[in-house]
């Protein structure tokens, strides 16, 4: 934005043919992951929604106020926040589903507000959404098959052998049986569907994976197969993760940084075992504090 | 001391439509105190909806009663005629769903809509009536009754939507309420506004609660007493804080396991994987 316009940007690898330009600016109090590039930087985001009455007049909802954050490849960031606090807005604007009113967000190295919609669907196949309710976010009436080859298609780059393969190696990565291709998604429970999800998304070869909720409507023990199979995938390759969530205890868990939300600004932000212990603003104490006892074991006092 | 409903052996099967019996609940048996709040815990599969739903013969088409008995006050309810069951429906004994969204008429103002469960339980007359209504708005919302029962379910927001149901479950003073993940919908700080709500109900008019969920971390510091049904059969039970502190039975310990603890210590703590369980916990056929 307005610093590249000042300097030069600096030339980052992120492979080894593949050099971006890319100002970076404040990198203090990050994580060590693996590689230390900003895969998504996003810059004094606005979301502004008109709200109108019947008379014609209403003050707009400022659904996302400023917001600026920075994810480095390979890590994992969690955006918790009370209903209606901005958190989903968020992901539709970092997903090129939702044009921001104004803000930048830099992914890698490109402001993918301002591309065109050819370039923006280039950009899409690199960040994939996963949502809560898994029954509702696949087709009913497709099979598991055409579940996961949808992507394939409209990429259009393979023919049908190669897309049966990346189907059952897709399957595969996730845990899931291949003979489970030839059914329906209502034949599927809970966790095989969410997996399905996971699975679909990961078909383009994306970067980053936005969970929206993702593991909310699971049973405790299905979170803790899809929370391991997330984790297992970021080793394996290399993902990077924005998790929403209001589930303090799994964010806690999965994420390097939490950011914390409180309608449409991010209120506190850092690393998870400064924010869980150190906790700053009213809002991410009062979200500590509806933590149920049970999760808080072996926890000293909460410092005022 | 006598309990208020008592569950005895509860068998329920749904029929498949390929005519194939599944057992929901095999053998379920428990008594519930007056003013005691119950937790059950369990995860799909485990029955716990299909029991909310059978205490008050509320199960779908192909859903049977195989044998069982529950009794509330001096009545088997699954013995009891149609007209009979329906005084106690919503009268004596109320259930509270998970989607409050969906559970109130989308074009009635709320206020309406639990005048209207007062009025299909007993006619005192309009004035009495708004009079009650009032009442029970001012009992769930202490601050804004009055807004708020003029309100359309759409103005307001899901904690406020769910506070108009257990307006609605608790309009004709029953002594036991059956509440169905009520706050699964929920975020944490609005969960716990409403079990708020849950413990002054009790406190205030000494309700009974069967508070069915799957989230074991809700009952810590909430429920009285806890279930946990796996594979339709009540597989533990006990006062809520020994069985969620110290639980017995192998499936309680491994589905406490896979919850992630929030300020687990370790140098490297939440780069570890979370213990699971494998299979599912629908009951055998």
């Amino acid at each position: 934005m307005d610093i590249c316009g000042e300097r030069e940007p600096t030339p980052v690898n992120l492979s080894v043919t593949h050099t971006v330009l890319v100002s970076i600016m404040k990198t203090e109090a990050s994580v060590s992951g693996p590689n230390m590039q900003p895969l998504l930087k996003v810059e004094n985001l606005v979301k502004r929604y008109a709200k109108r009455t019947l008379a014609g007049t209403g003050t707009d909802l400022l659904a996302l106020d400023t917001v600026s954050f920075t994810i480095f490849s390979g890590t994992t960031l969690a955006v918790v926040g009370e209903s209606g606090s901005g958190k989903s807005t968020l992901a539709l604007c970092v997903a090129c589903l939702e044009s921001p009113t104004t803000g930048t967000i830099w992914f890698e190295g490109k402001n993918i507000v301002k591309l065109g919609e050819r370039a923006r669907r280039q950009v899409r196949q690199q960040i994939q959404l996963i949502f809560q309710d898994p029954a509702s976010s696949l087709n009913p009436r497709w099979s598991v098959l055409e579940i996961l080859v949808e992507p394939l298609i409209l990429e259009g780059k393979c023919n049908r052998e190669e897309m049966r393969q990346r189907a059952n190696s897709l399957l595969e990565r996730v845990g899931l049986s291949q003979n489970i291709v030839e059914r329906l998604p209502t034949e599927l429970s809970g966790g095989q569907r969410q997996r399905l999800a996971i699975a679909r998304a990961l078909a383009l070869e994306p970067k980053l994976l936005i969970l929206d909720e993702a593991l909310s409507a699971l049973d405790c023990s299905v979170q803790a197969q899809v929370a391991n199979l997330l984790m297992e995938l970021q080793n394996s390759l290399g993902m990077t993760y924005l998790y929403i969530t209001h589930d303090l205890a799994m964010a806690a868990h999965l994420a390097d940084e939490i950011a914390v939300m409180n309608r449409g600004r991010i209120v506190e932000q850092g690393l998870t075992g400064k924010i869980l212990k150190q906790p700053e603003h009213e809002t991410t104490r009062q979200l500590l504090s509806a933590v149920p006892e049970m999760l808080r074991a072996a926890q000293p006092e909460l410092e005022k | 001391m006598p309990s208020v409903l008592e569950i005895q052996d509860l068998h329920v099967s749904y029929r498949s439509r390929a005519g194939v019996l599944c057992r929901a609940l095999a053998g379920v048996s428990f008594g519930l105190m007056p003013g005691e709040i119950m937790g059950v815990l369990g995860e799909s599969g485990s029955g716990k909806s299909t029991l909310a739903v059978s205490l008050l013969r509320l199960l779908p088409g192909n859903g049977n009663i195989i044998r069982g008995a529950v009794h509330f006050e001096g009545k088997d309810l699954l013995q009891a005629k149609p007209d009979e069951l329906q005084q106690i429906r919503g009268h004596r004994i109320s259930l509270i769903f998970q989607e409050p969204s969906l559970a109130l008429h989308p074009t009635m103002r709320v206020g309406q809509q639990v005048r209207q469960v007062l009025a299909a339980h007993n006619s005192p007359g309009k004035r009495a009536l708004d009079e009650r209504t009032r009442q029970v708005f001012a009992e769930v919302f202490p601050e804004e009754a009055n807004r708020i029962s003029r309100s359309y379910p759409h103005q307001l927001s899901g904690g406020q939507r769910q506070r108009v149901l257990i307006a609605q479950a608790i309009a004709c003073g029953p002594s036991v309420v059956i509440a169905d993940e009520p706050t699964a919908s929920l975020d944490p700080v609005t969960q716990m506004e409403i079990l708020g709500v849950f413990r002054k109900l009790r406190e205030g008019l000494g309700l009974a609660m069967i508070f069915i969920t799957h989230n074991p971390a809700l009952l810590s510091g909430f429920a009285d007493r806890v279930l946990i049904l796996y594979g339709g059969q009540v597989v533990e039970s006990g006062p809520a804080e020994t069985v969620l502190a110290s639980p017995q039975h192998p499936y309680t310990k491994a589905l406490f396991a896979s919850i992630p603890r929030i300020f687990e210590e370790s140098g490297n703590g939440h780069r570890q994987k979370l213990p699971v369980i494998f299979g599912d916990s629908s009951p055998s056929t």
